[in-house]
């Protein structure tokens, strides 16, 4: 008996095996969706020279501020955050820069919300910024709740009724001090930051919404030409909301 | 020296509130609102620092230009 010689080589041979998988197929999907130049991009569309597209990433950086102070807070506890000098320093610090996360992030969505930012099929990144913007009021919610002083006290016994009339009450107990700790600390941070992750991930896959004006009008400014309807490609690429940017061919 | 460090505005009181109806809302939060109103607008007037020499150096350059109004670049959040 002869054996047969291969007919495909090594690298089909592996391709071969790790389509069926879906570890496979989830890292070609990714390769696809985000390639790295679009994952770390180095350049900027021109439209994005403005202020009002600042301030979603000024809302990532008071996250990020939150997420390091909050953490500290949780290292040392209630007894430390009333009581030293430096707790109430990060205790402050944790507050306002919870504030100025819901500043930035309300001047964000008046910007994306006037520029109908879910236009070219970013009806996803829409979505995630409203569902990051709802859980994120759920997250700061908890957190004056868990305060521990006569501050979250009022809060709590004031929003009992209010929780109990939507029947959540029965499994959301707000003037359970622990669990709702724990919700501030450990469940809604991690929803808030993997929806945040997701968001950022599809800015970065569909780009930022040109504005309306670039879009829709002529204008003597030639960083903005590009974006006028003759510049957009041919084809089914407009809806009612003004074209779209090239690059939201693919599907989601 | 305390003195020098002490707020602005004296908030060692109960706070003060507006009414509308049956709208009720702290002066702090309004005076929040209004600032967010004004950083808003003041976000769309204002000139972005580089914007207008970036324009005019790429209109010098128009071969330049065609790549660098490329949209699908990803960008900042």
């Amino acid at each position: 008996m002869t054996s047969t010689p291969p007919t495909t080589t090594r690298t089909e041979a592996v391709l071969a095996t790790e389509r069926p998988t879906w570890t496979g197929r989830f890292r070609s999907r990714a390769e696809r969706s985000f390639p790295p130049e679009k994952l770390l991009p180095d350049r900027q569309p021109a439209y994005v020279s403005s202020w009002i597209y600042v301030f979603g990433a000024l809302t990532l950086g008071a996250f990020g501020v939150v997420l390091l102070s909050g953490a500290v807070l949780a290292v040392e506890g209630p007894a430390w955050w009333h009581v030293s000098r430096v707790g109430l320093y990060v205790n402050s610090l944790h507050l306002w820069s919870t504030e100025l996360f819901f500043f930035f992030m309300v001047i964000h969505l008046w910007g994306k919300f006037f520029m109908a930012a879910w236009r070219g099929r970013r009806r996803a990144t829409w979505i995630t910024g409203v569902l990051a913007f709802l859980m994120s009021i759920a997250t700061a919610f908890t957190g004056y709740l868990s305060q521990q002083n006569f501050s979250s006290e009022w809060i709590s016994t004031s929003a009992k009724d209010g929780i109990n009339a939507t029947g959540a009450g029965a499994f959301w107990n707000v003037l359970d001090f622990g669990q709702m700790l724990l919700w501030h600390v450990l469940l809604l941070p991690l929803v808030v930051g993997a929806v945040i992750a997701f968001h950022v991930l599809l800015v970065r896959r569909r780009g930022v919404v040109p504005p309306f004006a670039a879009a829709s009008t002529v204008v003597s400014e030639p960083y903005e030409t590009a974006l006028l309807p003759s510049a957009a490609p041919a084809g089914p690429a407009h809806d009612d909301f003004g074209p779209e940017v090239p690059h939201n061919e693919e599907a989601p | 020296m305390p003195h020098i460090f002490a707020a602005l505005v004296n908030l060692n009181h109960p706070g003060h509130y507006v009414h509308w109806g049956f709208i009720q809302m702290s002066v702090a939060n309004l005076l929040v609102i209004g600032l967010m109103l004004l950083v808003f607008v003041l976000a769309l007037v204002l000139p972005f620092p580089h914007g207008r020499a970036a324009a005019r150096e790429r209109a010098a350059r128009p071969e330049a230009s065609a790549v660098d109004e490329r949209p699908e670049a990803g960008t900042a959040p």
